[in-house]
């Protein structure tokens, strides 16, 4: 065993490469290469809460990111994962790239191709974006999320924050509250918890659920309050604001008094339930201020730090199976 | 110029106007049928005449293809008529109706009679104008309905644009109906299907795709039916394509309302399942739809409730469709296509084969009153003589419209074209 850093076993990403070139949909893993993923993570958890965070176990590699949607947190998170693993890492933003002159997303990515980088990050507002990349590009690409299809790496950091918090998922009682319809969130979510073995709910107004969601294995609930009686997990789910007027929701404070989590209605969850929302928070829509900064319930700054390990831990098995080619 | 005679011999005939479906010999002279008998008569066949073995192969009426789109006028790179054309010989088409979502749009007798100029120019297959319903396709007034179709279009229709305004609506068929012309018109409420790109369900739902319910679909279909009834006008459904919708329609047809309907040949052949990982040239307005609408389709079209079958060719070159699925343009080609992959339901025992040419042939003539689309004495010979069980694949590339978006690429199929004949020209021969 070559300890790297406390924690991060380097053999292991070597015996448990990523299953696939790319990383499209959760539906790429299965629970075992899930389960390998997050105790990469926790190492890599333990390595950059040190002073010295590098590792070059993608040294030499080069990772661009590709955001055709703007990011804070997805984007600087995918950044500091490829630095600290040693890679060159590239931003592009469609601002400064040529797709604003008419360029079509496949041309731009053909173009980022032959310049031989290793791993493509793409973030697109349209689904099957991601996976029409992939189609194209003869590197490894990696879904930071297309349009309303898919996010799996949120859905990781969200399994480990909950691991790490409970000690397990299976068997845990988890609520994904609010706006499932246009969420990519929730569908990673849903197939990864699924796999794990929680209960998984979805919660919100009806006009929020996609249509025959009742067929995803989930629990379907209307009310909140029925909706998180008794969960481990309360997650909560983004509102988009253009879709709160009158269209979908008839105001943000209807709104908040029937599906924003507050603290008289968190009462009903089990003890010890924990908070989570994958950002950025409209605060006083879905969620109190008052639950979303109480660091005894919340995990929403876990999940954030999570982000950067389970991104290093995708990118390190990635580039395990890209060694190994 | 007259065409060399031609004697089939040894050709399973089949006419869906009197239902004969057997063994025969056809004689083509000057363009028209000259003779049809179930044997060969040697005191028949004169030297000048190139006698064809068809060695029990079928033959029967060229195809009619009432949904067409080209790119010509204003989009020739996508398809012109005469690219279209030849995919259509190639695919035993023998008349086309193109549809007026040109630029400029055919809502004006001049265009009509461009596009007649250009087909007889070209000379390979039929070529025939469907007219805009209302000006510049923008659903509020009428577009010059009579001086169209004294220049020769044979039916008008919004084609994707749905008309919203009832009260347009309701003009339209009045007008049209008192002229004795055809309104064809999509079912499709436009709120409802407002930015989907997919059909309501489980797996739009799963694929994040912004999706649209079958109701819309009945909707439009119920206004449509009862303004039907509230002007008397003939009106063709154009591309039903679920099972409630088809209810809508079998009650309307019950009601004795002049009604007949079309559904394509993409519809019957596929369900949003194809769609698979954002496959664009699946994405087709209306929507593909799930497996029980598909074959409530296919059993509609058995039982006649469906009348016509279309190839709703739609080329789409790859600067369209090479896109994110949301973003690319709906459509696919299917004119070298449609023959083959009618078939499938004969070899899948679903639907009876003289009913699956009927709804290709004879169905779309009377519906735009042609005299092709049966073997009778004298009526025009566009023929076409297929090996109904050849097996081919399909590959997209190789097709002959410029456009090579086709939903069929890589499928396997039964129905190889051997001789494609229009006016008594060969136009086609393998």
């Amino acid at each position: 065993m070559t300890a790297l850093a406390p924690g991060v076993d380097e053999a292991r990403t070597r015996a448990f490469p990523f299953p696939g070139r790319n990383f499209l949909s959760i539906l790429d893993l299965d629970p075992v290469h899930v389960g390998e993923l997050l105790n990469l993570a926790d190492g890599f958890v333990a390595l950059n809460r040190q002073k010295s965070k590098k590792l070059d176990l993608l040294k030499g590699r080069t990772l661009i990111n590709l955001f055709f949607e703007a990011s804070t947190r997805t984007q600087s998170s995918f950044e500091l994962a490829g630095k600290r693993l040693g890679a060159d890492v590239v931003n592009m933003s469609p601002r400064a790239s040529s797709i604003v002159k008419g360029e079509t997303l496949v041309d731009t990515a053909v173009t980022l191709n032959a310049m031989q980088p290793d791993i493509l990050v793409v973030r697109h507002a349209s689904s099957g974006a991601a996976s029409l990349l992939s189609q194209k590009v003869s590197c490894s690409v990696i879904n930071a999320g297309d349009g309303q299809h898919e996010h799996p790496t949120q859905a990781l950091l969200d399994a480990l924050s909950m691991r790490r918090a409970f000690g397990h998922v299976d068997g845990l009682t988890v609520a994904i509250c609010g706006d499932v319809l246009h969420s990519r969130v929730a569908r990673s979510n849903v197939a990864l918890l699924t796999m794990l073995g929680a209960n998984v709910r979805v919660v919100g107004p009806p006009t929020l659920m996609p249509a025959d969601v009742d067929r995803w294995g989930v629990e379907v609930h209307q009310d909140l309050k029925t909706g998180i009686a008794g969960a481990d997990v309360v997650m909560m789910l983004r509102l988009q604001l253009e879709r709160m007027q009158g269209v979908l929701v008839p105001s943000t404070r209807e709104y908040f008094r029937l599906w924003g989590l507050d603290r008289e209605k968190l009462a009903r969850a089990a003890e010890g339930v924990r908070v989570m929302h994958p950002g950025p928070m409209n605060r006083g829509v879905e969620i109190d201020s008052d639950v979303a900064d109480d660091l005894a319930v919340s995990l929403i700054q876990d999940q954030v730090e999570m982000g950067v390990a389970v991104r290093m831990a995708v990118l390190a098995a990635l580039a395990a199976r890209l060694e190994n080619r | 110029m007259s065409a060399r005679p031609v004697a089939f011999i040894n050709a399973r005939l089949l006419d869906p106007e009197s239902g004969y479906d057997g063994p025969g010999s056809l004689i083509v002279s000057a363009g028209a049928i000259a003779d049809l008998s179930k044997g060969v008569n040697a005191s028949d066949l004169s030297q000048d005449m190139r006698v064809i073995d068809a060695q029990g192969a079928l033959l029967c009426p060229g195809l009619i293809d009432l949904r067409v789109k080209t790119g010509e006028p204003g989009a020739e790179p996508k398809e012109t008529l005469k690219s279209a054309a030849r995919a259509a010989a190639a695919g035993g088409v023998t008349s086309i109706v193109v549809q007026p979502d040109t630029d400029p749009v055919i809502d004006d007798p001049a265009v009509v009679d461009f596009i007649l100029r250009r087909a007889r120019d070209i000379e390979l297959v039929h070529v025939y104008p469907a007219g805009a319903a209302t000006e510049g396709l923008r659903g509020l007034g009428m577009a010059e309905i009579g001086l169209m179709r004294e220049a020769g279009c044979v039916y008008v229709t919004n084609v994707d644009s749905p008309i919203r305004d009832s009260r347009v609506m309701r003009r339209l068929l009045a007008y049209a109906g008192g002229l004795g012309v055809l309104v064809s018109h999509r079912p499709s409420d436009p709120w409802l299907s407002a930015d989907a790109v997919a059909t309501e369900g489980e797996f739009a739902g799963r694929m994040g795709l912004a999706a649209e319910p079958v109701a819309g679909e009945t909707i439009m279909l119920e206004r449509d039916m009862a303004l039907v009834e509230l002007t008397g006008a003939r009106f063709m459904v154009d591309q039903i394509s679920a099972a409630a919708p088809l209810e809508s329609l079998a009650r309307a047809k019950a009601r004795g309302l002049p009604v007949i309907a079309t559904a394509s040949i993409n519809h019957l052949s596929f369900n949003e399942l194809d769609i698979g990982d954002y496959r664009t040239f699946c994405k087709l307005a209306p929507p593909l739809r799930c497996e029980d609408d598909r074959l409530a389709l296919v059993d509609s079209l058995a039982s006649g409730l469906v009348d016509i079958v279309v190839s709703a060719h739609a080329p789409a070159p790859p600067e369209e469709k090479r896109l994110p699925y949301d973003e690319a343009a709906p459509g696919a080609i299917g004119l070298q296509t449609l023959l083959p992959a009618l078939l499938t339901l004969h070899h899948e025992g679903r639907v009876p084969l003289a009913r699956l040419i009927g709804a290709v042939t004879l169905g779309p003539a009377r519906a735009i009153g042609s005299s092709a689309g049966r073997l009778s004495v004298g009526s025009p010979a566009d023929l076409v003589l297929c090996d109904i069980d050849a097996p081919i694949l399909i590959d997209a590339a190789a097709l002959i419209s410029k456009s090579k978006n086709s939903a069929f690429d890589g499928r396997r199929l039964q129905g190889a074209v051997l001789m494609t004949l229009v006016d008594g020209r060969i136009v086609h021969e393998a």
